[in-house]
């Protein structure tokens, strides 16, 4: 019944999926943390520059981004993320960056409403045991912040596995780009089209099952 | 201008600040010469390349019927997804356990795949089994796909403004008579919808960025297709992704920010006597939904 899937790597576009969505988790979450320290900052200008930023990017489309990598960045300027000659790589570092600068925002934005949930009093006693800004914000208010919002960045990592799909769109190899093809080429578009289906949902489902769970247990009681 | 993070500044704060906003200065400022000079070094920043966008034909040819299918595609799936959501929405909440079962497998399923296999898999399926004409095909099926998605989406957000509402209404509402087909419609889903316009448009923002995807995996002539034309005519790639870039940007942010003010509006207002969905409140996943969407906290994390 399944002997369509003779001579395709299923697996390997999925992996490839897999890889996409972990780098790009990693670096969108720390530059996303980046951000939203600095949307918190005393400094009137870096809260400005990252008001600004998470207001573009979220208003541009993805798409746009991405296809802007390779046709912008790799074509006219010349880009090449440290593989030029290896067109597969290039695009892989071209999509991760893409979904990096794209992501971040949505991580910058969650995690500006987790600080949000830290109540007022535990700034001020941290500040009346003498700690300054960054003290307060690295040892009291981002723990707890972090734990409030495993919730909306599970969220945020869900909708990064499923947009890393866009990357088809440049020609990196992974379930959607494979998908085309098979059912391009193949007659069982039906059968194509679930095989596909169930790999995103046994790749999307399980991951909001567990950080719900976590965002639960860990909560901070109050 | 004093936050949870810190006090109304001292004199010492204030030194300190003031450095730092000149130190973030001069590095942005090096950044954006930085940006420039590779713009130079590229001759991207030649005046024949901008050019275009100051004539009426770049504008009449490209850019504008672009936009125009952007927004007629977004258009058309929001005004299908919409009643279509609300159905699944009310379903999942139905009495009977099998009418929840399937309308919640159906909404879940959707949501859990992304939009683009869900466009693939249309367009291949009216190239094989119907005969929508070729330069109709891509419009079908970025509509197909939008709509699939986005009413599973809708449908999370029509149960969330009906849980918003508190359960006085529902009781209310058995007290004087009413049956349930007629407490939801006269009573619970008027009063939801208010609470779920500013979620709805901020989901308009969804679609409409979407939409690109159409454009460049299966040929639908929106707006970034639209650009790859005209940048094949004036051979200025970087000046139409920026100008695109804008377009994108302006239509999107008067959009987020009627939501938004859609959202201050109803809050004060307090027309709804439940919570008012804003358009954080967008994309979240069933745990998050029966914790936080009661309550009316936002949960964050849209896409």
């Amino acid at each position: 019944m399944f002997d369509f899937l003779e001579g395709y790597d299923v697996l390997g576009a999925f992996w490839m999926t897999v890889k996409l969505t972990a780098l790009s988790a990693v670096g969108s979450l720390i530059w996303g943390t980046l951000l939203a320290a600095m949307r918190v900052s005393p400094v009137p200008l870096m809260r400005g520059f990252g008001t600004a930023y998470v207001n573009i990017v979220r208003n541009i489309p993805l798409t746009v981004i991405i296809v802007f990598t390779s046709l912008g960045l790799a074509d006219i300027f010349g880009v090449t993320m440290g593989a030029a000659d290896n067109f597969d790589v290039q695009g892989f570092r071209l999509a991760v960056l893409g979904f990096i600068v794209y992501t971040a925002s949505f991580v910058c934005e969650a995690i500006r409403s987790g600080i949000n949930t830290v109540p007022l009093g535990q700034a001020e006693a941290a500040r009346a045991i003498g700690l300054n800004f960054s003290q307060t914000l690295r040892l009291i208010v981002l723990p707890q912040a972090f734990r409030s919002v495993i919730g909306p960045l599970a969220n945020v990592l869900i909708a990064l596995t499923k947009n890393t799909t866009v990357a088809a769109a440049i020609g990196v190899a992974e379930a959607a780009a494979l998908m085309k093809t098979m059912i391009e080429n193949e007659a069982q578009t039906l059968a194509i089209g679930a095989v596909f289906a169930f790999g995103f949902v046994v790749l999307t489902l399980p991951t909001g099952l567990l950080l719900g769970w976590l965002a639960k247990r860990l909560a901070v009681k109050r | 201008m004093s936050s949870v993070l810190y006090d109304t500044p001292g004199p010492r704060a204030k030194r300190r600040n003031i450095l730092l906003s000149i130190v973030f200065t001069v590095l942005l400022a090096l950044l954006l010469w930085w940006v420039w000079q590779k713009m130079d070094d590229k001759n991207q920043l030649e005046w024949n390349l901008w050019e275009p966008f100051t004539t009426s034909e770049a504008w009449t040819t490209y850019l504008l019927p672009g936009l125009g299918d952007t927004l007629k595609a977004a258009a058309i799936s929001m005004l299908i997804a919409l009643p279509l959501g609300a159905v699944f929405g009310i379903a999942r909440m139905s009495d009977h356990a099998w009418v929840r079962g399937v309308a919640g497998t159906v909404v879940e399923f959707f949501r859990s795949i992304p939009v683009l296999l869900l466009m693939l898999f249309a367009n291949e399926f009216y190239v094989r089994s119907t005969d929508i004409s070729s330069e109709q095909r891509p419009l079908y099926a970025v509509v197909t796909g939008l709509v699939l998605y986005n009413a599973s989406v809708l449908a999370e957000i029509v149960r969330a403004g009906i849980l918003s509402l508190p359960k006085g209404q529902t009781e209310a509402a058995y007290a004087v008579g009413l049956r349930k087909g007629q407490t939801m419609s006269s009573i619970l889903l008027p009063q939801a919808v208010t609470a779920m316009l500013p979620a709805i448009v901020s989901q308009l923002v969804v679609i409409v960025k979407d939409t690109a995807l159409g454009g460049v995996m299966l040929g639908f002539t929106e707006l970034l297709n639209s650009r790859s034309t005209l940048a094949a005519n004036y051979a200025n790639v970087i000046p139409s992704f920026i100008v695109v870039g804008i377009i994108y940007i302006i239509v999107n942010f008067l959009l987020t920010s009627f939501a938004s003010w859609l959202e201050k509006r109803l809050r004060r207002s307090k027309k709804s006597t439940g919570a008012v969905l804003g358009e954080d409140t967008v994309e979240v996943n069933p745990a998050a939904v029966r914790g936080t969407y009661g309550t009316g906290e936002n949960t964050g994390g849209g896409f």
